[in-house]
């Protein structure tokens, strides 16, 4: 076992591409696996489907934060707080509880956020909760805010709030709270952040026993996460992630459907030659007169954008191709070639002859085209997303291309939008092509050498 | 013709063999006539198909009923003089126009029927009117509206395909003589590059040279307003083909070069080149006798198929480069459920199709000797 591993991997070591290649596709498989495992499909589902209840922490059009290294201006990041024993004070009262918490933060970037908006949660019999939001700035100033009775579930959406800019009513209200406030309100001055630790204050009182309240500040920078977000606030990492197993499964079944198929078809006609033969081939004619992409897209149009319909009809569609007379050629040598005729001296039974000898001797021609026709359904998959005809439920590569090109990502600069779906396109379509024209020249005799 | 008779009958008395048609000619008559009918056949299976395909077995006609229903039903509820009429009254006059228009649209026959009509009609070219799609100029003739397009596929999609298709021969056949060199070792390293279709290059291309460098335009045709001047308009247009060539020829380009390279590689280690070689002929004589001859009924093949598929326009490069051309039409066409429109460029594809394979099988049967006549349908 050893020994035969050691003798593959020397074996490989004289095709570095076909190494490479089986690596990136190793680390393919891997990501599906990892996506498969860390967000089950139910969940994938769920979020990508999911609208602002879904992703209320999580801002619009942001870039992935990583992008922060190569800018000089670094843009604000986006974070949540938590209300929680370290930064709450418990004080108990008479009559009521006072839960007091500060949420301190950093904010030493130039631009400001997109937002910025306070959850909360509370409990309570019939008595709600009173809450007094403060906001301190580093200069000193103490802005009050909000104060009010809560309900079960509420939203302070403090970007909304137009009590907070009266006096500058153009100016988003978080825009006025973290400004300079001798920039505001000045002709041609734009207004500048001021830099440094602010804390935003939630006073919560609760009424009754066993009442509570817990609260969540979200401020929404311009960059979040691995990936970014999309128009929809959604994580852009969830497509990303669960498109690398849709594609290598559409990939592969595409491939395997129309290829073995194809093979076993030609392979049949040529063996019984006759009707079946002639029908084949000008089945085959036909099927070259009909154009293949309207036809998907009428399909989808009119029909249904189920992802696995779209593998039928692309199967349906790809058996009866160029490629069968290919296969046909190659097939009429080995029907004429001497073992065949032994077999058939023998006694050998019509499948017997198709399936264990002539099939066999052409298959390993089979293996390259194989690997070449993933990247190609890959990119057709891709295709018909762009042009809207996406399965309507699964988070795949070309949907986010799709969105990102609806969403004018192009025009509007966000090139992380359009860029991240379309490296891991051309990664997974470099990679199978590679493997695949390495492995041709391996299977292919005639290119031996060439 | 009495004397012709007596002509013949005298030639026919000298020499007994002669006839008046040579059976060559006889044989190869009867080839043609043969591969022009099946052709013809497979043109109505496949425009039949496609138009049941276009039509989703009625469940397009269901689609165009509701509509004809609604806006029927929105014209009504809009115009004024409906507005005094008793209900009843206004329901059985708004029944008669959705009638009307169900029939205007054909709607009322069974799909099965219809569907041979459009048949009879796609194959004699009738391609007649589209139901909501119209021509810029204002014309609902579907011959008029895919004329219209037509030309500006082929302006970018015939320069495309001529240009991946020549600079493909060309820099295959360079190539192949420098077999083993950094360029040759390079042509293959870059073949699996053309895995990615061409709109796939062009929405980097858009990125580099519209987003971020901003020196030629996202997409379309022409710049906005037209320029005046005839050459103002062809700087314009030739401005807008940078892109989508690009794109086209990053996407085609380099397999093509690799399959020809190894073809004519291929085709250069045949014995009877071998023997050429050794006769010490020029090594232009050997590549123009005996490597690119063999080659060429291939190459004609390829350069036929390069133009009927330049013809169909390509939809994704077109939509994502805002190409107001062919494939862009089929695909609106698509969305309005516009039966005429798509049958209608289904149909001339497939006539497009169907005679150039019909003229290449003749050209073969003429100059190529392995392909012999007459053992066609024993093959």
């Amino acid at each position: 076992m050893m020994g035969l591993l050691k003798r593959l991997f020397q074996t490989l070591k004289l095709y570095p591409t076909i190494l490479a290649s089986s690596l990136i596709i190793l680390g393919l498989v891997g990501l599906s696996i990892y996506a498969v495992v860390a967000i089950p499909f139910n969940e994938a589902i769920a979020l990508w489907r999911g609208a602002e209840d879904v992703w209320s922490d999580t801002p619009r059009y942001a870039a992935p934060a990583w992008t922060n290294a190569f800018r000089g201006n670094k843009l604000p990041e986006t974070f949540t707080l938590h209300s929680g024993e370290e930064n709450t004070v418990v004080t108990e009262g008479d009559t009521s509880t006072e839960y007091l918490t500060s949420f301190t933060f950093d904010y030493d970037y130039r631009t400001f956020p997109q937002e910025m908006n306070v959850f909360f949660e509370a409990t309570y019999d019939r008595a709600k909760p009173y809450v007094i939001v403060t906001l301190f700035t580093p200069d000193g100033r103490e802005i009050p805010m909000f104060r009010g009775a809560i309900r079960t579930s509420q939203r302070y959406a403090i970007s909304q709030d137009t009590s907070l800019n009266k006096s500058t009513p153009d100016l988003p209200p978080h825009i006025v709270l973290l400004a300079d406030p001798d920039t505001l309100g000045v002709e041609g001055v734009e207004p500048e952040v001021v830099p440094g630790e602010y804390t935003l204050q939630i006073k919560a009182l609760t009424f009754e026993e066993g009442s509570t309240v817990e609260s969540r500040y979200t401020l929404y920078g311009d960059v979040y996460g691995v990936a970014g977000t999309d128009q929809r606030r959604r994580d852009i990492t969830v497509a990303l992630l669960w498109g690398t197993p849709i594609a290598l499964i559409f990939g592969l079944c595409a491939t395997v459907g129309t290829s073995i198929l194809t093979f076993i078809i030609a392979a049949l006609g040529t063996w019984y030659g006759g009707w079946l033969d002639a029908a084949i081939q000008r089945i085959t004619e036909v099927n070259l007169m009909l154009p293949f992409l309207p036809i998907l897209i009428m399909v989808g149009t009119f029909y249904s954008r189920s992802i696995w319909l779209m593998l039928a009809v692309i199967i349906a569609l790809g058996i009866f191709t160029a490629a069968i007379k290919g296969y046909r050629a190659m097939f009429l040598q080995v029907k004429n070639s001497p073992y065949i005729e032994a077999a058939r001296a023998y006694g050998a039974s019509n499948t017997r002859i198709v399936f264990r000898y002539m099939i066999p001797k052409i298959a390993p021609v089979l293996v390259p085209t194989f690997v070449t026709g993933i990247p190609t359904f890959v990119f057709l998959e891709a295709s018909l997303a762009v042009l809207g005809l996406g399965d309507p439920v699964l988070p795949t590569w070309g949907k986010v291309l799709r969105d990102a090109y609806q969403g004018g990502a192009l025009y509007r600069g966000y090139y992380y939008w359009v860029l991240e779906p379309a490296i891991l396109l051309m990664i997974t379509g470099l990679a199978f092509s590679m493997l695949g024209f390495a492995l041709d020249r391996i299977f292919n005799p005639r290119l031996r050498g060439i | 013709m009495a004397n012709e008779a007596a002509t013949s009958g005298l030639a026919a008395s000298v020499k007994p063999k002669r006839r008046l048609i040579p059976p060559a000619v006889l044989k190869f008559a009867r080839y043609t006539a043969v591969r022009g009918i099946a052709l013809l056949l497979t043109v109505c299976i496949g425009v039949y198909i496609s138009i049941w395909i276009a039509n989703m077995g009625g469940y397009v006609d269901d689609i165009r009923r509701a509509t004809v229903t609604e806006a029927v039903a929105f014209s009504f509820r809009g115009n004024p003089i409906y507005q005094d009429m008793a209900p009843s009254e206004r329901r059985v006059l708004m029944e008669d126009e959705i009638a009307r228009q169900i029939e205007r649209l054909g709607l009322d026959q069974p799909f099965l029927g219809r569907s041979f009509g459009y048949l009879l009609d796609a194959l004699s070219l009738n391609l007649g009117r589209a139901e909501q799609m119209s021509s810029d100029t204002g014309s609902k003739d579907v011959k008029a509206i895919l004329l219209e397009r037509l030309p500006v596929t082929l302006v970018l999609f015939g320069t495309a395909n001529l240009l991946t298709f020549f600079l493909g021969v060309f820099i295959a056949l360079f190539l192949s003589r420098r077999y083993g060199s950094f360029l040759d070792r390079m042509s293959v390293a870059l073949a699996p590059t053309s895995a990615a279709p061409p709109w796939f290059y062009g929405i980097f291309l858009i990125l580099i040279f519209a987003s971020v460098l901003g020196v030629l335009p996202y997409g379309g045709m022409l710049d906005a307003p037209v320029p005046e001047t005839g050459l103002g308009r062809t700087l314009s247009l030739l401005k807008h083909m940078v892109l989508p060539l690009l794109a086209w020829l990053m996407g085609t380009l380099a397999i093509g070069i690799y399959t020809r390279r190894t073809f004519f590689l291929i085709h250069s280690s045949e014995d009877y080149v071998e023997l050429a070689k050794a006769k010490g002929l020029k090594s232009n004589t050997i590549e123009r006798r005996y490597v690119l001859r063999p080659t060429l009924p291939t190459i004609v093949t390829q350069f036929a198929f390069t133009l009927i598929y330049a013809w169909q326009g390509a939809i994704i490069t077109e939509t994502v480069f805002s190409w107001p051309g062919l494939g862009r039409l089929l695909f609106q066409a698509i969305g309005l459920f516009e039966t005429p429109v798509i049958i209608g460029s289904v149909v001339i594809f497939a006539y497009l199709l169907a005679i150039s394979v019909f003229l290449l099988d003749i050209i073969y049967a003429m100059i190529d000797p392995r392909v012999k006549l007459g053992s066609e349908g024993s093959q």
